[in-house]
């Protein structure tokens, strides 16, 4: 479509739209890119007045920082924490919801009675289990921080990957069945690729909130197993921030998320809109 | 190549008694076709023997041997769903392949059965499309094609052709049958629509509320139903059901209309007829043996003639169904095609009586 060839009113139109838009993603990428543009700056640059939009040149001396300290070994830590917690929720998850989906387990109530356990308020239960984790050890290591994650994903995987399977015809398992597969075969040749949209989609759901949780990580990592939110908050201090820090280390943390979600987003929008229109 | 034996089948779904104690046998090689209208639990004795539902009671034997126990893949039979039940995921060839490579068949067997099915249902050049590329009448293609690779000794098709327009239906029904001919395997087919249990079948099993009506070749339930509902339910249109006092004195025996007028019925029929001297009874004549009176010479031994006055007339190019009053309510007539064209128009018709069911409305059994 050539603009020229549109009639004026309609190229008018089309102008304030563009117009429109450009506004729109300027006002949500200014603060990436000043993200960005901080991680690279000197410490007089990030403090001149008035600010300066570009550095005078790309230097990486704030990243180098923070693999020099071991910093980012905390990034390290959350892709461990977030990564496995992740896997297992999805697995058991998927496990349950089939459960739930194909045998009625528990009637038709649990699959409700299950995600209202995932609306509680975290901070309500930090406390006790904090209590718990000391009692039995686990504060402070990769145990205690997947395994919370786990249950605290597992609730959600059910949920979702239940409306995924329900919309699977029933006669494709049953033909797989008749053909030769077991169940454990027909869940894996016939279930999965079915609802493969489905589960990409969650598993970057339960990632992100693992990766991106900060009260737990706070309440239960001391100094061992520091997750990158936490490790964010050592920048803070009473008499400075070190903003060169943050900025550096926060661009590590967005980038896992930034790759999982361009890798996935095929299935993301797909898998999101899955169950709700019909194909 | 299995014969297949039910004997006391009972299946419930809660409170719903879906099966009611079916004794069924077919033969190797048959091709019965299960038939009834929706509810009438046709799919869930299939589902039955397929082993995707478990009978409550009863057992199911499959080529001599009790399969009750035996899991589906464990009873070497190929199903082919109404739905077509193919892989979104997997192209045409893997998908005829699927069931072979579940039972861990050789690659080089896996191409060539693949091959010789695509070949026999006229689909080779589909094999690298995925379903969703396809027509309805290839996706049911594929699926019977994923069931006759797998060379099972049975063959369960539920409602096949339920998905498929008309004409595609009656194309893939041709098929069928010729499928039936060359690969000889013991069949049974579940369908609602009895045209299709007509065409197909060696043996029509109808069923009625979880229980075997009648059974039998197509022609003999179509000639000799046992009961109003097994007329009723074969044949298009449907039998024409007329209530009248029956009216037996010795050799001869007349149904008398309530509104007036009266069919004579010929000895043959009236020679089934005892005991009681006056009765109620749905008089059935089917569509098929209304004609229209020519010439004015006699008829034939059990045809009488009628005087009716032509209602709806509805040409279908072959022939032309006509409704017209017979004792008060709507009957249908099949006529030749010109044999009435106007609304109101006055006709002479020739019934055969020779064909006529009597059914007693109590019992919904056929008296003769």
């Amino acid at each position: 479509m050539r603009i020229g060839r549109l009639p004026a009113k309609k190229a008018r139109i089309l102008a304030v739209r563009y117009l429109g838009a450009g506004i729109v993603i300027l006002l949500f990428l200014f603060p990436v890119y000043w993200l960005f543009m901080i991680s690279f700056k000197t410490p007089d640059e990030i403090y001149h007045v008035p600010p300066l939009w570009i550095p005078e040149q790309i230097q990486f001396s704030n990243y180098y920082v923070l693999f020099k300290d071991g910093d980012v070994l905390a990034i390290l830590n959350s892709l461990i924490v977030a990564g496995v917690s992740s896997g297992i929720a999805i697995v058991l998850g998927t496990l349950c919801a089939y459960s739930l989906a194909r045998y009625g387990t528990g009637g038709e109530n649990l699959a409700m009675w299950i995600i209202s356990q995932r609306m509680i308020p975290p901070i309500a239960v930090v406390f006790p289990i904090f209590l718990i984790y000391v009692h039995f050890g686990l504060v402070d290591g990769y145990f205690g921080l997947i395994l919370l994650y786990t249950a605290f994903n597992l609730p959600y995987v059910i949920w979702m990957m239940r409306g995924y399977i329900v919309d699977v015809p029933l006669e494709l398992e049953e033909s797989a069945l008749v053909d030769g597969l077991n169940r454990w075969e027909v869940i894996w040749k016939v279930v999965f690729p079915m609802v493969r949209p489905g589960l990409m989609a969650t598993s970057v759901f339960t990632f992100v909130f693992a990766w991106n949780d900060f009260l737990f990580a706070l309440v239960l990592t001391r100094t061992e197993v520091i997750t990158f939110p936490v490790m964010l908050t050592h920048y803070f201090g009473g008499q400075s921030n070190f903003w060169a820090k943050i900025a550096a280390m926060s661009v590590l943390g967005t980038l896992p998320i930034f790759v999982a979600v361009s890798v996935m987003q095929r299935y993301l929008v797909r898998g999101i809109s899955l169950g709700a229109v019909k194909g | 190549m299995a014969d297949v034996k039910l004997s006391g089948v009972h299946k419930y779904y809660g409170n719903v008694h879906a099966v009611r104690g079916v004794d069924l046998s077919i033969a190797d090689g048959e091709f019965a076709v299960l038939v009834g209208p929706s509810g009438c639990g046709k799919s869930t004795l299939l589902r039955t023997i397929a082993g995707l539902e478990d009978p409550d009671d009863g057992t199911i034997t499959i080529g001599g041997a009790v399969v009750n126990d035996l899991r589906p893949r464990e009873r070497n039979i190929a199903m082919v769903f109404q739905n077509y039940a193919l892989y979104p995921y997997l192209t045409v060839n893997e998908n005829i392949a699927f069931g072979l490579r579940a039972r861990k068949t050789p690659e080089i067997e896996i191409r060539k059965r693949v091959g010789e099915a695509a070949e026999m249902l006229g689909i080779g050049n589909l094999l690298q499309r995925y379903p969703r590329q396809l027509s309805g009448g290839q996706r049911q293609r594929v699926a019977i094609g994923r069931a006759i690779v797998r060379k099972a000794d049975l063959f369960l098709f539920d409602e096949p052709l339920s998905n498929l327009d008309a004409q595609l239906r009656d194309e893939m029904r041709s098929e069928i049958k010729r499928l039936h001919h060359e690969i000889t395997t013991t069949m049974i087919y579940v369908t609602h629509d009895q045209v299709e249990a007509m065409t197909l079948a060696d043996r029509i099993v109808l069923l009625r509320d979880g229980k075997i009506e009648q059974q039998g070749a197509p022609l003999e339930l179509f000639e000799q139903p046992r009961t109003g509902f097994v007329a009723g339910f074969l044949g298009s249109p449907s039998i024409n059901l007329i209530p009248a006092t029956l009216k037996t004195s010795g050799t001869a025996a007349e149904a008398v209309f309530k509104s007036g007028g009266s069919l004579t019925l010929p000895p043959a029929k009236a020679a089934l007829l005892s005991g009681a001297e006056e009765r109620q009874v749905l008089v059935g004549i089917r569509p098929q043996h209304f004609s229209r009176a020519g010439g004015g010479g006699p008829l034939r031994e059990g045809v009488v003639s009628y005087s009716a006055t032509a209602d709806l007339i509805q040409p279908t190019g072959t022939r032309t169904f006509t409704t017209i009053k017979i004792g008060g309510v709507d009957a249908v007539a099949e006529l030749q095609a010109h044999d009435v064209t106007n609304h109101g128009e006055r006709i002479e018709l020739a019934i055969d009586l020779n064909r006529v069911v009597l059914i007693d409305p109590a019992s919904g059994l056929v008296i003769a």
